[in-house]
């Protein structure tokens, strides 16, 4: 008895910051989002959510999420993968994280340059007698950076995936006459698809909730649900309507970790398997 | 097989090209002595001695690292607390809850976080600024710490706690004395990547710095919001540098007790 209760106080830090920085800021988004601009209690904003402005802007904004998503497991996962067949792989692996450690705005703004009028991307163009671009303040240049930038978080769990996985699984495979495309499909894929969902849970909510890549990139022609928070708390200062639209947010990154997640079910397999 | 083997390393060439060429570009123009990021004109050092000579710039710097450091800190201990008091709780049930609550800001946006702070700081009453940042970065390096640490006490075994206990030792030399020197591991990784991820905030700091204060990346977000300025290519230089020491510190710091000769040193 006298032990549980010097346990409880042990935790009473902790659960103090639980309580204040987790479980208040959720009360607080949902109680603001009950508030019109003048502070009355009203479902206003939750029907505003449901015009066609928001809904627009909700489904570009998931769209944009899901090309970003896309386009970076295309290009993670080879790289996973081969990254697993060099020697030396933790070193490369870490040569990988480094750009993630480097401060987002800085690559960012680096982009600013790169994709400029006379940056080198139109220079390069121009030698093939192409005409300057205006490349800055696409999609194109949207979806470029971002996937830039969430590389190495989905190369990371798949990485992991791969290495866990047990290599004479995919001998076997070979041995049993199986392609290397039916092995990849059949095998490899299957057995890493854990590694690939907690890669996409990395990519797909931030990239909902983007502001600033929108926008130094962007300039504001591609708004997500990021860039409406932003705009609705520290532009409008209507945080009702801000508070609403996170709430929104809130339920789709639930939706998705539910989507997401992880059964174990691939780790009892493996072990059934050996 | 030798093609693909081939083709595999073009594509990983490729990958590492593109991840670290636009960080190299910036460099390399941060000694540009036109003020474009696009013709080279002749090497100069100047950018570097303007980050040195703008105080104002240098005050951010020093916020910005004492905020590190401080928010690092004061994470690191209340997450090694928060992950001990997790493991000695007695029901599954109550375990697994804490824990899914702990990961809530860790998988949530930074603007949900920055937004939902903000709110919380206008209605406790908190004057936006250095206290606001801080407390907000220590809140969302907890989690942070407390997912390093936790594995390191799930695989320490119960039975040091009771050779220790029948040896006569007190809950507080079990603590400081079994306990904190096993997961020592985790500890360090949990204040690294706490620094870095207080270093590396824009989102959060933005939405709850107010007007006085401001931190690095929320200064960089604003330069950069109004054009080129070699100024940020100067700065970034030495940010790679740091990050890269940084880096090989952790790198260091995490593999050594997988040295044989450290691990038997300390008796």
């Amino acid at each position: 008895m006298q032990s549980s209760s010097k346990r409880t106080y042990y935790l009473i830090p902790y659960l103090a910051w639980m309580l204040l920085f987790v479980i208040a800021p959720i009360i607080l988004v949902v109680y603001f989002s009950l508030f019109d601009l003048h502070g009355n209690f009203s479902f206003v904003n939750y029907q505003n959510f449901f015009t066609s402005v928001y809904l627009k802007l909700t489904l570009s904004s998931f769209w944009y999420a899901l090309l970003i998503t896309g386009f970076t497991l295309l290009i993670a996962y080879p790289t996973a993968y081969w990254l697993t067949k060099t020697k030396h792989k933790h070193l490369w692996l870490l040569l990988i994280i480094i750009p993630s450690w480097i401060n987002l705005l800085l690559k960012t703004y680096a982009f600013i340059g790169i994709f400029g009028v006379f940056g080198p991307i139109n220079a390069f163009l121009g030698m093939f007698g192409i005409d300057q671009q205006q490349i800055l303040y696409t999609d194109f240049s949207f979806i470029f950076v971002s996937v830039y930038i969430f590389i190495p978080f989905m190369i990371l769990p798949i990485f992991n995936s791969l290495d866990k996985m047990n290599p004479t699984l995919i001998d076997a495979s070979r041995d049993l006459g199986a392609s290397t495309w039916t092995t990849f499909t059949k095998v490899i894929f299957p057995l890493t698809i854990n590694g690939v969902k907690s890669g996409i849970q990395a990519v797909f909510i931030p990239s909902l909730s983007l502001f600033m890549i929108t926008r130094l990139i962007a300039g504001n022609k591609v708004i997500t649900l990021g860039t409406a928070i932003e705009q609705q708390f520290l532009v409008t200062q209507n945080w009702g309507m801000g508070s609403t639209i996170a709430v929104f947010l809130i339920l789709f990154m639930v939706i998705i970790m539910m989507l997401t997640g992880q059964k174990d079910k691939g780790v009892l397999l493996n072990g059934q398997n050996k | 097989m030798d093609r693909t083997s081939k083709f595999s390393k073009v594509y990983l060439a490729l990958v590492f090209i593109i991840l670290y060429a636009p960080i190299f570009y910036l460099i390399f123009y941060s000694f540009n002595s036109g003020g474009t990021m696009s013709s080279f004109e002749s090497f100069t050092w100047e950018h570097y001695a303007a980050v040195f000579s703008d105080t104002r710039l240098i005050m951010i710097l020093i916020n910005t690292i004492i905020i590190a450091l401080l928010s690092a800190l004061l994470s690191t201990v209340i997450g090694v607390i928060g992950a001990i008091g997790i493991m000695y709780l007695s029901t599954r049930k109550s375990r697994s809850t804490l824990l899914s609550l702990n990961n809530v800001l860790v998988v949530s946006p930074d603007v949900i976080i920055g937004a939902s702070f903000l709110i919380l700081f206008t209605m406790v009453g908190v004057k936006l600024g250095f206290a606001s940042v801080l407390i907000s970065h220590i809140a969302f390096s907890v989690p942070i710490v407390v997912i390093m640490v936790l594995p390191k006490l799930q695989e320490m075994s119960s039975t040091l706690i009771d050779a220790a206990l029948d040896l006569g030792a007190s809950k507080r030399d079990i603590l400081t004395r079994v306990i904190i020197p096993y997961i020592k591991p985790g500890i360090f990784a949990g204040f690294f990547l706490a620094l870095t991820y207080s270093l590396d905030d824009f989102a959060v700091t933005f939405f709850v710095t107010g007007n006085g204060f401001t931190t690095l990346s929320v200064e960089i977000y604003s330069m950069a919001r109004a054009g080129i300025t070699l100024t940020i290519n100067a700065l970034s230089g030495l940010i790679f540098i740091v990050t890269l020491l940084l880096v090989l510190g952790y790198y260091f710091v995490t593999n050594r007790p997988k040295n044989p000769l450290r691990s038997g040193g300390p008796k």
